[in-house]
């Protein structure tokens, strides 16, 4: 619930004191004595309750007391209870919950380019980038790989006809990433709308990151499966 | 300005007495008072005045003030790709992880790292091997300068693919961003060609054979495969032709057609409305 500002407030308590006159205390004194902020104030609720037994026709409504019927200190209106806002209004954060990109962006931007500019000089430090022999036609190593991002490609050809494996199944896997906002209609982002969503792309990245991971490390001479703990990760850099 | 006045005597002493004031102050105080005083000076220059604009935090009296956060951005050329507000959930690092902006942090770094390493290096099949070695062994820092471009560009590769993930889980591809998210996709492509032709500079055994067993998969594409390849090597198989080709391609051709994909990805952001979500 919002704060009324106690400056807003005292103003406005002294704008009904004048308009009472000086003889009626305002209404909200005795409503906020023992006003909790959850229930309707056991004052107010005595007050109808008495009032309901004179004039049962009043029922569940909120009825206007007539004049005659005066509160206690001679005021002819009553507060019957305060409504906390979020109950009766949707309050949403608006588009106008905005934050200025100077600091609250370009702060955390900066940190991220300094932690990764010192991430790469330290791993450069410390792990050489690779520099084998001279390239040479005729000294084919065992086993030759592509750089590790292609892996999966390779493993796959491995399998299948370089037609379906080198061809077929990365275009249409290209093509079908490409145009994944004209195939997937859901207008949801809503996680638990988008469980075939997914479900597919973890799948799909899961199934390339286990042929990378597979190509990578568990194929050895003749790109045949083996262990890493069989014949080591001394190359383990040669990316 | 000093206005002429009768009691030139009083003016005088208390000059007198600022003077031996200024005697007592010890030294770190005096430096200090001539530090403020020569920034002074220098923020109240007219070249100071014209190279910082209005709001830029070396102006003379900065202050924090929304106007002044505005001005910041505003008035910045390298700032002002961002608007000046954005969403609160936008400034999350636990809804984008930084990825994207990491990424073109990366290319940053890799085209600073990449500038040097021209310097030394020439793509012939004769020369490219060696001058890589002595990069190595004979140039102030060049090894250093080396190893960072090639970790950086496999740290692209990474975080260019996680932001891909990140977006898809996101859902931010969506409507209005669908084209944003093909444009992001041949950003990806891109990237992994620009990783790839990299592969082939230092013209060591390790590059020779990754980029043949790499070139060999293209011979397959059905129709055109075999003369996209001829192009790409300039010849049936890969030799000082392609060393030049490649090498062209990694620092002039896909860096430039990326950046212009990198421009429309970031107009697009905004054009968009901002990043996506909350979720």
């Amino acid at each position: 619930m919002t704060e009324i500002p106690e400056h807003l407030l005292k103003r406005s308590q002294d704008a009904k004191a004048k308009a009472d006159g000086d003889s009626a205390p305002p209404p909200q004194s005795v409503a906020q004595s023992d006003d909790d902020g959850e229930t309707i104030p056991r004052s107010l609720l005595e007050q109808s309750q008495q009032e309901g037994a004179a004039a049962p026709a009043g029922g569940g409504v909120a009825t206007i007391a007539p004049p005659a019927m005066a509160g206690p200190s001679g005021n002819t209106h009553r507060l019957l209870t305060v409504v906390k806002s979020g109950s009766i209004q949707d309050v949403k954060a608006s588009p106008g919950d905005k934050v200025h990109v100077w600091p609250h962006l370009l702060a955390p931007e900066f940190t991220a380019a300094l932690f990764i500019t010192a991430f790469t000089l330290v791993f450069s430090l410390f792990i050489n980038a690779p520099l084998l022999e001279l390239a040479n036609h005729n000294a084919t190593p065992n086993p030759s790989k592509a750089p590790w991002y292609f892996l999966g490609l390779q493993e796959l050809l491995t399998m299948f006809d370089p037609m379906i494996a080198g061809v077929t199944a990365p275009g249409i896997v290209l093509v079908l990433l490409g145009f994944a906002p004209y195939i997937d209609r859901n207008p949801s982002n809503a996680p638990e709308d988008r469980k075939f969503a997914i479900s597919i792309q973890t799948i799909h990245l899961m199934f390339w990151a286990v042929l990378v991971i597979i190509g990578s490390f568990f194929r050895g001479q003749g790109f045949n499966f083996t262990y890493p703990w069989d014949t080591g990760l001394h190359g383990i850099f040669h990316l | 300005m000093v206005m002429p006045t009768e009691c030139d005597s009083e003016e005088q002493t208390k000059l007198m007495a600022k003077n031996i004031e200024k005697r007592k102050q010890s030294l770190p105080e005096k430096l200090q008072q001539g530090a403020t005083a020569a920034t002074d000076w220098m923020q109240d220059s007219q070249f100071w005045t014209s190279v910082f604009r209005p709001g830029s935090i070396f102006r003379k009296g900065y202050t924090d003030s929304p106007r002044n956060r505005s001005y910041v951005i505003m008035n910045s050329v390298l700032y002002h790709l961002h608007p000046v507000k954005v969403k609160r959930h936008a400034v999350k690092v636990s809804y984008t992880l930084c990825l994207g902006g990491l990424s073109f942090f990366l290319f940053i770094l890799l085209t600073i790292t990449g500038i040097f390493l021209m310097f030394f290096y020439r793509p012939t099949a004769a020369a490219a091997w060696s001058d890589i070695e002595s990069l190595h062994t004979q140039v102030s820092f060049g090894l250093l300068v080396r190893n960072m471009h090639r970790w950086g560009a496999h740290l692209m590769v990474i975080s260019v693919f996680l932001h891909m993930a990140r977006v898809f889980y996101h859902g931010a591809y969506k409507a209005p961003r669908e084209f944003n998210w093909v444009v992001g996709v041949m950003l990806l492509k891109l990237t992994l060609l620009l990783s790839f032709t990299g592969y082939l500079l230092p013209w060591d055994q390790l590059s020779l054979w990754a980029v043949t067993v790499g070139t060999n998969m293209m011979g397959f594409t059905p129709v055109f495969g075999d003369q996209v390849r001829f192009v790409l090597l300039g010849g049936k198989q890969i030799g000082a032709e392609t060393l030049l080709r490649w090498y062209v391609l990694h620092v002039l051709m896909l860096p430039f057609t990326l950046v212009i994909f990198l421009a429309i990805h970031f107009w697009r952001v905004r054009k968009d409305g901002g990043i996506s979500g909350p979720l």
